[in-house]
């Protein structure tokens, strides 16, 4: 890592760059997973079920639908 | 609550289908020709447009944009009104995107074989077609997001999350990676220059692979694998952390494609960090396509669709492993410039997206037309044919670039290159062209099964042009109880500023610093710009699409030094309008081809004779000829526009040089016309191989005339 930071070092303020990018990336992570985790299973439950037609709703030991 | 009867409309979905199908094969036929063009380098003597330097981007641009990008807006307008419960805002912009799209195909088609071409890879296309794909695209957009306005469900799905990435990413890379000057209708130069020009390039490149070829593929895959599994995707959850964290993460990789070349070391560590850390959500996206299939295993051995779902979705884990792997410098070292890259390129797109794209086409193609598959058997050879060809293609390049990277490397006891001869490493990998293009032949095959099984499907059945549905219109009052990602998801607009603006972050903390701080590109003194003749020169190299063999860009290692010269400086590239390092060496790189003493360096009678018949020079060598540029006067009218336009890009040639410009260019091509002669040739002064050798001659010569200046000789 010392070559990275010392390059990284000679360029004026560069050093903030990926810092502030890393700090957005990983605040922005740590909320969406916190979101996530809070979100009910029945939500859960009917999004996922979204793509799938109203019978399939119903039967979910159907057969592939093929 | 009251239901709303509404319809959907096929045709659309019908439209894009049949379009895939076609391009798909014609993309695919033009690659088993350049995979035939390597091994049997004189099959086509004599016809440029069928040279493998205008075939390659014709190739790449018909899978990419033509085969795959027909795939996504297939599965885009037939999954998008289902997901949202509403017919698509305008069948009209759908039409128009269509043909739209269709002729840009068509354009691209002719254009590359013709030599128009910006020479960025995957962004070859002149000026006035790439204004066409972002009004086209806009029109995409455009109706994708009303659609998703006047949606009936209140939760958008995944699916239409990864769309709506696509779009907005796809728009924005395409217009910052295509603004060109034009110096004619077909003609133009990239503003951006050398290093920059390439981290712009790869920037393009890179998401092009992540938001062309990945994400939109992704929400095909939330669809049609739960469709066809009749499960629901196996953690929801997960999809939506998968999503910010991928779009997040793959703008910044883009680098990665530009390791141990001379741009700064800092982009290049941010370039290698994501990348590593691109593999959490990609997995992250195979895993929960896997498991989708939980309870259904025991039917994929007998669907076909299955099976391809499958070995799409775990070639997607293999090549987003190694896409990481090959981004570790010490792993790149290897790789980079060799057939490895294709081999890993290729399990992307002929197994993901080929295999992704084959799977819908047989699930969508009986329901289309209301009936069953005319034969599940021709469907499971299909898919046989594929894995096999698949396989067949990519395992023996992964030797070829093994074998290759590791004899350039080698060296003998005494300390010279063990290979100094680039050729006896070409022939060495030779065979493993061979078996190569017998996995495209057998993957071809299969897809010709695939032609004639869905075309018997189609015409056994009735085209159901419309379908018809009803769902509750939604009731907009719960949308402003929601807080957090929820309130996100209500808003498209919203969720689309915010996909924006986690992609621009990636792209400006890249862009910034590398424009703006002068201390990345190192100015030279002695570099000077290209002379009259030299610039047509290099026009020509990029019309015959030189770049697709030959790199430009020698890297800091001893067995490259030792072979060709110098390694590559940033200060050496800032008159290159566009960059030419190339990302393939199937023959030998020309940063340093003019210097004197640098292995690859040849006089000029060498290079006629060698443009006139490769296999005279070097009996083994697998170029192809080019006796059209022995033969083709060069075309200097436009000499006068390409200095101003070079001018207003910043490169110094004297004010009002454009005028004496065709003066300097026939002295110098006297110059060596009288050279050529003097070895016997018979020449006349205004061909355009005179141009080309100029431009060769001058590459990589520069930063010695600083030396010699110094030395004082």
């Amino acid at each position: 890592m010392k070559i990275v930071t010392k390059t990284l070092e000679g360029i004026a303020d560069i050093q903030i760059f990926p810092i502030i990018g890393l700090i957005i990336f990983f605040s922005f992570f740590v909320l969406l997973i916190i979101h996530v985790i809070r979100i009910s299973s029945q939500d859960i439950e009917t999004f996922s079920h979204l793509p799938l037609d109203e019978n399939d709703h119903q039967n979910e030991s159907s057969e592939p639908n093929l | 609550m009251e239901l709303q009867k509404f319809t959907y409309d096929n045709r659309l979905a019908r439209m894009f289908m049949f379009a895939t199908i076609l391009w798909g094969l014609v993309g695919m036929l033009v690659g088993l020709i350049i995979a035939l063009q390597l091994i049997f380098p004189t099959m086509i003597t004599d016809v440029a447009w069928l040279s493998f330097g205008r075939l390659r981007p014709l190739h790449t641009n018909a899978v990419i944009f033509a085969f795959v990008g027909n795939g996504m807006f297939t599965g885009i307008y037939y999954s998008t009104p289902r997901l949202l419960k509403t017919p698509m805002f305008s069948e009209l912009l759908g039409k128009i995107h269509f043909w739209g799209w269709q002729l840009i195909i068509i354009a691209a088609a002719i254009t590359l074989p013709l030599g128009f071409t910006v020479g960025k890879e995957y962004a070859e296309l002149e000026w006035p077609i790439d204004i066409a794909i972002a009004a086209v695209w806009v029109v995409f957009g455009l109706n994708l997001i009303m659609t998703t306005i006047k949606r009936r469900t209140k939760h958008i799905y995944v699916a239409i999350w990864f769309y709506i990435a696509t779009f907005v990413t796809v728009a924005v890379l395409h217009i910052v990676n295509s603004i060109n000057i034009p110096v004619s209708f077909l003609k133009s130069y990239p503003v951006y220059a050398g290093i920059q020009d390439a981290l712009v390039q790869w920037w393009y490149g890179h998401n092009a692979v992540a938001f062309f070829l990945t994400t939109p593929y992704l929400g095909l895959m939330y669809y049609f694998v739960p469709k066809a599994a009749n499960r629901p995707v196996y953690s929801y959850k997960l999809s939506i952390i998968h999503f910010w964290a991928l779009i997040f993460l793959y703008i910044w990789a883009g680098p990665h494609h530009l390791l141990y070349s001379s741009l700064p070391d800092w982009a290049q560590a941010l370039g290698v960090v994501f990348s590593v850390m691109l593999i959490a959500p990609s997995w992250g996206g195979m895993i929960n396509g896997l498991l989708t299939l939980r309870g259904v295993w025991d039917k994929v051995r007998e669907s076909a669709v299955l099976k391809m779902f499958v070995v799409g979705i775990t070639a997607y884990g293999m090549a987003t492993f190694e896409g990481p792997l090959l981004s570790l410098k010490s792993v790149n070292a290897l790789s980079h410039f060799t057939d490895w890259t294709i081999a890993h390129v290729h399990i992307g797109a002929l197994g993901w997206n080929g295999m992704i794209t084959f799977g819908m086409l047989y699930w969508l193609m009986p329901r289309l037309f209301n009936t069953k598959l005319f034969s599940e058997k021709l469907a499971n050879t299909h898919f046989w044919l594929a894995t096999t060809g698949m396989l067949f293609f990519a395992i023996p390049l992964y030797f070829a670039g093994f074998t290759q990277s590791l004899m350039w490397k080698e060296f003998t006891e005494e300390g010279y290159l063990k290979y100094p001869n680039l050729i006896e490493t070409v022939v060495q990998i030779l065979p493993m062209y061979y078996i190569r293009a017998f996995g495209g032949l057998l993957y071809i095959s299969g897809v010709i099964i695939m032609i004639y099984n869905l075309l018997k499907t189609a015409k056994a059945g009735q085209f159901v042009a419309t379908e018809e549905d009803q769902a509750p219109a939604m009731d907009k009052s719960l949308l402003l109880k929601d807080k957090g990602h929820r309130k996100i998801e209500g808003k498209p607009v919203l969720f689309t500023i915010l996909a924006l603006v986690a992609i621009l972050i990636g792209g400006i903390v890249e862009f910034v610093p590398m424009f703006m701080v002068k201390s990345n590109v190192p100015a030279i003194a002695s570099v000077q710009p290209y002379t009259p003749l030299e610039l047509q020169g290099r026009d020509i190299y990029i019309r015959e699409g030189c770049y697709n063999c030959h790199s430009q860009m020698v890297r800091p290692f001893r067995s490259e030094v030792e072979r060709y010269g110098d390694y590559t400086k940033a200060g050496e590239t800032v008159y290159d309008h566009p960059f030419q390092f190339g990302s393939k060496r199937t023959g030998p790189d020309l940063a340093r081809a003019g210097v004197q003493g640098s292995l690859v360096n040849k006089p000029n009678a060498w290079h006629y004779n060698h443009f006139l018949d490769p296999q005279k020079l070097i009996p083994q060598s697998i170029m192809p000829p080019y006796p059209w540029l022995i033969r083709n006067d060069l075309n200097i009218s436009n000499t006068p526009k390409k200095i101003r336009v070079m001018q207003q890009l910043g490169v110094p040639y004297p004010e009002g040089y454009a005028e004496k410009a065709i003066d300097d260019l026939k002295a110098q091509a006297a110059l060596i016309a009288q050279d050529l002669r003097n070895n016997g040739i018979e020449i006349d002064d205004n061909k355009e191989v005179i141009a080309l050798i100029a431009y060769i001659q001058r590459l990589g010569t520069d930063i010695h005339k600083s030396s010699a200046r110094a030395s004082g000789n």
